[in-house]
């Protein structure tokens, strides 16, 4: 039976579809990866505060991460399974970060003329801007501290108590890590609720509410702990 | 019950004779009618043996089989789904951009079904005489006891589907009494039930569509039948995308496009619900029933001037709670209600029946809102002359039961109420008034659903079959998924069981001459170039329909009508403006089509509304009332399916490219019941 | 009132459109927005330019035919369908800029027209229970609690309107799929298919070209049917099931 039809071109139905294949699949990934962040950058924090107890606790610490396990792990042992932990979950998030937003772009190519926000955050809509940031930090904050050991003030490099207080004894050192922290506060306020909801964890509106204070609870424990010691550095209550 | 008859041979009424000839002049008598395909025997068995006669089709040759929907409601998007899962080739096409959005969508209260979960003594027998009186008398006995009996089957098939319906505690299926009826059969998704078995049946075909038995065709108007040999053999429709004319031929054609309410440019319809595919059919040869049934809601949110489109239906239900009052003086009409003491005011339903009240039927709540209105009691802005409104007033139950209990109830539609109006009903009365909400008649169809075109079946609001005079609340919906879940399926195959028939290619003479007709009508009206829009002709048309073919008619009124409607006509045609290209998407040129047939169903509306001079279902003639006013049936006259044939006009209007509407020829099939009698209503 | 409307007008698919600036006058406040734009085809038709193409039908907020974006937000300022919208939220000299629904799964059809079939294809893949007509057990052999089934319906009240997409910064569909899913899934007839409907679903959207979500929100404050977040994290949890159970 003939027919002039034009159907409209459609685009056609995915055949054999996989659910790893999926934004969605990318989206979990990206909640995982940014789990183990959390849960470094939390301890890391914590070390960190070590920083007040003094110069050789702060360095104990230090040491004995090193030396932790032996002689069943080699010297550097725990760190270097952590290192290369925090290495693929950078990789996978970075990947996945890059992925979805190449795609978000593309989905709509034709901009507003007028657009307003209803109910977004400052930290959802700037979580890609706000990632580039705290990757540039990272690479600045690992010179500065384990690969390079970069000392800005120019002082010696291989006392590491020494070298943090040495950095932030200069304002803009500290200015840059603290802007560094707002930054990954922003990130963790949304970020945290967002993994957990990408998780299928927040599936009523209570749990959707404890899952954003959870992301200001961690947003200011984690941003404001980190900021501690650059501040109270350069208000010298931190010295050598 | 004790007279009728259990073998279904003997009826208990005698066939018609009318003596009255109102619209002599306006029409030409034809041969009676009578439906090829009623079955007989005792009611109970009638459609399970007619299931059993129809032929089957091999499967094999299901494929081979193209059918053509028109229309994804809930009667077309059934019925696609089904023929689709049968194997059927099936080509289902809507106007909208999408199937789900069909109008059914829009049905509120709820859907019928004769499960008798509350055993409350319903049954299939309850339901089927509950729906012949309901619709006055004036439907067919077999086709409504079929309704009756397939109804608890739609409700298993949307469950299986997922449709969300309202849920008891135990976590079996709710319903309500809905109506005035007696009995515990409506069942409900909150106010959305249209919504959920829409989308339901959307999804069933949406399944085959991935399965490819379905071709969808989504903005598609059908503009015309195709008829070879005088059997339906496919339909001439636009995409209203690229404005590309199309040909699609088959084996069948089913025409389920809903209702026609829009008429009355002011319903409750959708903006593009339309009659142009049946009245299409019906200038190829369909007969068209009982044209002038409308069905009139009362509690519709009144009019606030000269640009509303549309008109929006507030639950019934709103009616158990709310009392409905006008002042006793005009002076008082444009007062602040709450200022006008008790004494001033006019409770008049309770007044005229203190029995029922504010609760009386549908028709009667309408017709009594509008006289006191034409009296000039209304109340509201001033739209043309008049204030169309009257007061709904929850006070006494607001002091009754509460702000919250009121909420409870009421919260969504007085919210609605609120966002449309401005108005805060907790605090000012409500305002209503009726609205046109449903259309009883439509193409006619035989038992099976087949019109009298061979190969052309029509379900649905489309089709004039299962409810009378007047429709029950909570009986459309039953009656869509009936037909398209269960009824046509099963009489479908019996025609088909002769094909595939010969293959029509596109430049068969017949096919040629439905396209260039529906080529030629297009380009005419791109050519006019005059200067009035065709929305303006819809409101002009509306006002004369709404006036004159509403719920209250005169003979005298319905011929001024008619004048009316002959003169806005010759107007349309030689004065119309439309803009634009007919070969992009262009919505004054499909209003233009709308509403050209508009006019021309208004005119036969109105015929048949003059001829039929009775009061019967929602409609009162004025020249047929008993002694105190109320609407007085005649039996012995118009026990009788009114079906009118097209005739093209003798003199033709040379501007209408596809020939004026002549004089229609009027046949007449007669209403005989085996299984119930006739009985008169009160409810005073 | 009186009324400067910038609206954009684009012939067809292919054309490149512009917004367009119109000044209307004697507008009611009873007006709902779509009427508002009658008057002003009227007008138009009357000064000989073809009239503003715009999609609506039922005009009682239920079909989701309607939707257009308005200053900036999807349906308007108010919770509720563009149909719904009155002109009484706005004011007399307000300034009005109408465009449509922007997303590249949604192109433009005509002026403030687009072609949602993206929706319609994300069901073919799985939005739907399978049973056949006739073959429907008795409708109350299986209970469904009530909380699960209220839940089932709030769900199943999207009206595919797409405004979800319209408001989310990735143009994602992420909320009308969740509906979706939540609706069928809270069910125990939607249960044979679970997986496979979330994965043929999401693999459909992708396909499309929608964005992900980054879990934003401005979906569902644009919804007028006030779809949840919750969808989503259903959604989410759904398609982690059915990657466990190796789909
Ligand atoms: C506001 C409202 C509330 C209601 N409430 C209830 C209720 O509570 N209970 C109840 O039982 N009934 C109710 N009804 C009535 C009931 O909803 C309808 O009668 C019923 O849904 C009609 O279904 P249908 O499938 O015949 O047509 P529709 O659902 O109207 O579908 C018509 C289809 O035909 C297509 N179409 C039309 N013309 C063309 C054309 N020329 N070319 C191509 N396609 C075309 C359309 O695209 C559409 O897909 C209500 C009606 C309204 C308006
Ligand atoms: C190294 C550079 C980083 C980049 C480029 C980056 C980028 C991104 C981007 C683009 C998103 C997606 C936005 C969204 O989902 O809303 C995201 C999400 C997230 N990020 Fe990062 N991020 C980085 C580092 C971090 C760090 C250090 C942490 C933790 C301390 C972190 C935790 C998270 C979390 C929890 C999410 C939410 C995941 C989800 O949405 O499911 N990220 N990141
Ligand atoms: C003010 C905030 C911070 C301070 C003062 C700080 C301080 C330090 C110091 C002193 C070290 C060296 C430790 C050692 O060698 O034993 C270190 C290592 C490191 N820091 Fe930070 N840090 C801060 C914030 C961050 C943040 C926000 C991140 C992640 C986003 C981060 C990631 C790391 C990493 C990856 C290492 C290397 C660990 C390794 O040796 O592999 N730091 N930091
Ligand atoms: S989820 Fe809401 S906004 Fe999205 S399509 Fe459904 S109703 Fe529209
Ligand atoms: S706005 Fe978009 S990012 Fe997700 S939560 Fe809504 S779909
Ligand atoms: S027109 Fe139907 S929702 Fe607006």
């Amino acid at each position: 039976m003939t027919s002039v039809a034009t159907q409209t071109q459609t685009p056609a139905l995915v055949k054999g579809s996989r659910a790893a294949r999926t934004t969605i699949t990318l989206k979990i990934l990206m909640a995982v990866s940014g789990i183990v962040f959390v849960g470094f950058v939390l301890t890391h924090m914590y070390g960190n505060l070590k920083a007040f107890a003094g110069h050789d606790a702060f360095n104990e610490y230090a040491h004995h991460l090193r030396t932790f396990g032996e002689p069943m792990l080699p010297y550097e042992g725990l760190l270097w399974v952590i290192r290369v932990g925090l290495i693929a979950a950078l990789v996978v998030h970075v990947g996945a970060a890059y992925a979805l937003a190449r795609r978000a772009s593309t989905a709509r190519t034709q901009k507003y003329a007028v657009k307003k926000n209803a109910s977004s955050s400052i930290s959802s809509r700037t979580m890609r801007w706000g990632g580039v940031t705290i990757l540039v930090f990272l690479v600045w904050h690992l010179l500065n501290f384990t690969i390079v050991k970069i000392n800005p003030a120019g002082g010696a490099t291989n006392d590491p108590y020494n070298l943090l207080v040495d950095t932030f004894d200069l304002w803009w050192m500290t200015l840059i890590y603290l802007l560094a922290m707002v930054a990954l506060g922003l990130h963790l306020h949304h970020g945290t609720w967002s993994a957990l909801q990408t998780l299928g964890w927040t599936g009523t509106a209570a749990a959707r509410k404890r899952a954003k204070t959870a992301g200001w609870v961690l947003a200011i424990v984690i941003a404001g702990g980190f900021s501690l010691v650059p501040l109270f550095v350069l208000l010298g209550v931190i010295s050598k | 019950m004790a007279m009728t008859d259990p073998s279904g041979t003997v009826p208990t009424n005698k066939p018609s004779v009318q003596v009255s000839d109102d619209a002599a002049g306006y029409y030409t008598p034809g041969e009676p009618l009578v439906d090829p395909r009623t079955p007989t025997g005792p009611i109970a068995t009638r459609w399970t043996n007619r299931k059993f006669e129809n032929r089957l089709v091999n499967p094999a040759n299901r494929r081979k089989l193209t059918v053509i929907i028109v229309g994804t409601g809930l009667a077309g998007g059934a019925a696609a789904a089904t023929l689709g899962e049968a194997g059927y080739n099936v080509k289902s096409f809507c106007y909208q951009d999408s199937p789900r959005r069909a109008h059914s969508i829009a049905a509120q209260g709820g859907i019928n079904a004769a499960k008798n979960y509350k055993e409350d003594g319903d049954s299939v027998h309850r339901l089927f005489y509950d729906t012949v009186k309901g619709g006055d008398y004036r439907s067919r006995e077999s086709n409504v006891y079929r309704l009756a009996e397939v109804s608890a089957n739609i409700i298993d098939q949307c469950v299986a589907q997922g449709v969300p319906f309202a849920r008891e505690y135990g976590g079996l299926l709710d319903n309500r009494s809905f109506g005035g009826v007696q009995v515990s059969r409506t069942f409900y998704a909150r106010g959305q039930t249209g919504q959920q078995l829409l989308i339901g049946a959307y999804q069933a075909l949406e399944r085959q569509v991935a399965a490819g038995t379905v071709s969808m065709y989504t903005r598609h108007e059908m503009l015309d039948l195709i008829t070879v040999d005088g059997k339906a053999r496919g339909i001439i429709a636009r995409d209203m995308v690229t404005g590309a004319v199309e040909t699609h031929t088959a084996d069948v054609v089913v025409i389920a496009s809903g209702g026609y309410g829009n008429v009355f440019y002011l319903s409750t319809n959708a903006m593009g619900s339309n009659v142009t595919a049946a009245w299409r059919a019906h200038r190829k040869g369909a007969l068209m029933a009982n044209p002038c049934y409308t069905q009139i809601h009362p509690t519709c949110i009144p009019v606030s001037g000269d640009h509303q489109s549309k008109l929006t239906l507030m639950s019934e239900s709103l009616r158990n709670d709310g009392r409905i009052w006008v002042p006793k003086n005009k002076e008082d009409c444009d007062k602040d209600p709450r200022d006008i003491p008790e004494e001033d005011r006019d409770y008049y339903l309770e007044r005229i029946y203190p029995s029922f009240g504010n609760l009386v039927p549908r028709d009667i709540a309408s017709r009594q809102a509008k006289n006191v209105c034409d009296e000039g009691r209304g109340v509201g802005p001033m739209v043309g002359d008049f204030r169309r409104g009257v007061y709904l007033d929850f006070s006494d139950a607001i002091a009754r039961l509460g702000k919250k209990g009121i909420e409870a109830k009421y919260d969504n539609l007085f919210d609605m109420y609120e966002r449309i109006t401005g108005e805060n009903p907790y605090e000012v009365p409500m305002r209503i008034y009726p609205a046109v909400h449903y259309v009883m008649g439509g193409l006619w169809v035989d038992y099976d659903l087949q019109s009298n075109v061979p190969g052309l079946f029509v379900s649905g609001e489309a089709n004039f079959s299962d409810h009378g005079a007047n429709r029950l609340g909570a009986s459309a919906l039953m009656q869509g998924l009936a037909d398209g879940y269960f009824v046509l399926p099963n009489t479908i195959r019996e025609y088909l069981a002769d094909g595939p028939f010969e293959a029509i290619g596109d430049d068969h003479p017949d096919v040629v001459a439905a396209r260039e007709s529906v080529q030629g009508r297009i380009d005419r009206f791109l050519a006019i170039n005059g200067e009035r829009s065709a929305d303006s002709y819809h409101k002009e048309l509306g006002n004369l329909m709404w006036e004159y073919c509403g719920m209250e008619r005169t003979a005298e009124g319905l011929r001024k009508a008619i004048d009316g409607i002959r003169e806005l006509k010759r107007d349309f045609w030689s004065n119309l403006k439309v803009l634009g290209t007919a070969d992009s998407l262009n919505q004054s040129l499909e209003k233009a089509g709308r509403v050209a047939d508009f006019l021309e169903l208004g005119e036969l509306m109105c015929i048949d509304a003059l001829n039929r001079r009775e009061s019967c279902g929602g409609h009162f003639r004025a020249e047929s009332q008993t002694e105190d006013g109320e609407a007085l049936r005649i039996d012995e006259e118009f026990a009788y399916v009114a079906a009118w044939e097209f005739t093209p006009a003798v003199e033709n209007d040379p501007n209408e490219p596809q020939g004026s509407m002549g004089t229609p020829v009027l046949h007449k099939e007669d209403l005989l019941y085996t299984a119930i009698e006739m009985k008169q209503r009160s409810y005073k | 009132m009186k009324l400067t409307l910038k609206i954009w007008r684009q012939a067809d698919a292919q054309a490149r459109g512009e917004m367009r600036t119109y000044q209307l006058d004697g507008v009611s406040e009873d007006m709902s927005f779509l009427e508002m734009l009658d008057v002003l085809n009227e007008q138009l038709n009357a000064s000989g330019e073809e009239p503003v193409a715009f999609d609506s039908d039922c005009r009682e907020g239920i079909c989701g035919t309607c939707g257009l974006m308005i200053n900036g937000q999807a349906h308007g300022p108010e919770v509720t369908t563009t149909c719904q919208l009155h002109m009484r939220t706005f004011s007399d000299g307000d300034e009005i800029t109408i465009e449509p629904w922007r997303a590249d799964a949604f192109p433009v059809v005509k002026d403030l027209i687009v072609d949602r079939g993206a929706f319609d294809r994300i069901i073919q893949q799985g939005g739907f229970i399978s049973a056949n007509t006739g073959s429907a057990p008795e409708a109350n052999s299986v209970p469904v609690p009530r909380d699960k089934a209220l839940r089932s319906f709030n769900m199943a009240t999207c009206i595919g309107c797409g405004a979800c997409v319209a408001a989310c910064p990735n143009g994602s569909a992420s909320l009308f799929m969740g509906a979706k899913i939540t609706h069928l899934g809270e069910l125990p007839q939607g249960q044979p298919e679970r997986d496979t409907r979330v994965v043929n679903m999401v693999a459909q959207h992708d396909h499309e070209g929608f964005g992900g979500c980054t879990n934003i929100g401005e979906c569902t404050a644009a919804c007028p049917k006030e779809i949840p977040l919750d969808v989503i994290s259903q959604l989410n949890k759904d398609l982690r099931t059915a990657l466990k159970h190796g789909h």
